[in-house]
């Protein structure tokens, strides 16, 4: 028998950090996915790592949105007992990993974003939000930098390696559009100076991509239509299978401890 | 094989309150920059360190250990090259 999803509160404060939450534990979990099978010991370090980073920032989101809540919610409720259409996290951070050239593009022009995003973030006026940033700021310069290295190397490669790094570039481009979207209610929180307004950061992403992609030997894909609908829970079919493997414990067992 | 495109690289940190790079353990990379950031994921994970050395191995020339009789034995009956007939006095500290 399934388990009820809970009912959020939606404030626009709760609803924003269960979406950048959910971006992060997406994306993180997305990593996870490469545990046992990467392509070297070294790597596979790497990746759990950056999953693991990702992990703990969806933790202080979404334990600070169930304290913003107020409704007696926890981390794990937030996590495990919301069906897809509550999530709200980008269509790029469920996109599958695919090979080892697409997972690298698609972590690094997420971080690229969520870097200066972080670093802007330190300066809101609420200071758990600024602590959260302080720290994942740090952990996403790395991530950046780390997967920069990589998608170089592959593009200024082999003709396979090229060959994969562009496809895997082009077939993530039409999803970062979405990076810089803001509703109307997280309009709201940038005009009243607790959020950076998301469009504010796309000169540097652009400006890491397009840098990290010239060196790699790779063309910048031209700027088309841009997929959307994350942010409002309209997701794409790879987010249902993924839920479904995240939270069968939780769904199978309700109210398990161990 | 796979040594030709990325090779071994031996790896040393220096922790927190040392003085010293240690020598934590070894990887394989393909270059210098891979090899460091490959270091900081695989030996940092605990707070070991605040700073790390990677070299190629092949760049390391080890003494052979069928050598240590004559390496290390005749210097240990010399005792007069030791430096442990008098007592460093606490403020000196580490010397």
């Amino acid at each position: 028998m399934a388990t009820t999803s809970i009912t959020v509160c939606e404030t626009p404060l709760v609803r924003y950090l269960l979406r950048r939450a959910d971006d992060a534990l997406i994306l993180g979990h997305r990593l996870s996915e490469w545990c046992g099978h990467a392509p070297t010991m070294e790597e596979e370090m790497a990746l759990a790592n950056m999953g693991l980073d990702l992990i703990g920032q969806a933790r202080s989101l979404y334990t600070y949105a169930a304290e913003v809540e107020g409704e007696g919610h926890c981390e794990d409720d937030f996590a495990y007992l919301r069906g897809e259409r509550s999530y709200g996290n980008l269509l790029l951070v469920e996109q599958p990993n695919g090979d080892f050239a697409r997972t690298m593009a698609r972590q690094l022009v997420y971080s690229a974003f969520i870097h200066p995003y972080w670093r802007a973030l330190m300066a809101s006026p609420d200071a758990t939000l600024s602590a959260i940033a302080a720290k994942a700021e740090k952990e996403s310069a790395y991530h950046v930098r780390h997967c920069a290295e990589w998608l170089i190397r592959l593009g200024d490669g082999t003709r396979e390696s090229h060959a994969r790094a562009q496809a895997a570039v082009d077939h993530l481009w039409p999803f970062t559009g979405e990076l810089f979207e803001a509703d109307a209610d997280e309009k709201g929180l940038v005009a009243e100076g607790v959020v950076p307004d998301p469009e504010s950061l796309r000169g540097a992403w652009m400006q890491t991509v397009s840098a990290v992609l010239a060196e790699a030997t790779l063309a910048l894909p031209p700027n088309g239509w841009m997929q959307k609908g994350g942010r409002e829970g309209r997701h794409s079919e790879h987010l249902g299978p993924l839920l479904t493997e995240l939270q069968y414990l939780q769904r199978t067992f309700p109210g398990a401890t161990w | 094989m796979v040594d030709a495109t990325t090779p071994l690289w031996e790896v040393f940190i220096r922790s927190r309150n040392g003085l010293a790079h240690k020598h934590a353990g070894s990887l394989h990379a393909a270059d210098a920059t891979l090899a460091l950031q490959a270091a900081r994921d695989l030996y940092t994970r605990r707070g070991e360190g605040l700073s790390l050395w990677v070299v190629p191995s092949s760049a390391i020339t080890a003494s052979d250990p069928a050598d240590k009789g004559m390496m290390f034995e005749p210097t240990a009956s010399k005792i007069y090259r030791h430096p442990t007939f008098y007592e460093v006095p606490e403020e000196v500290g580490h010397m």
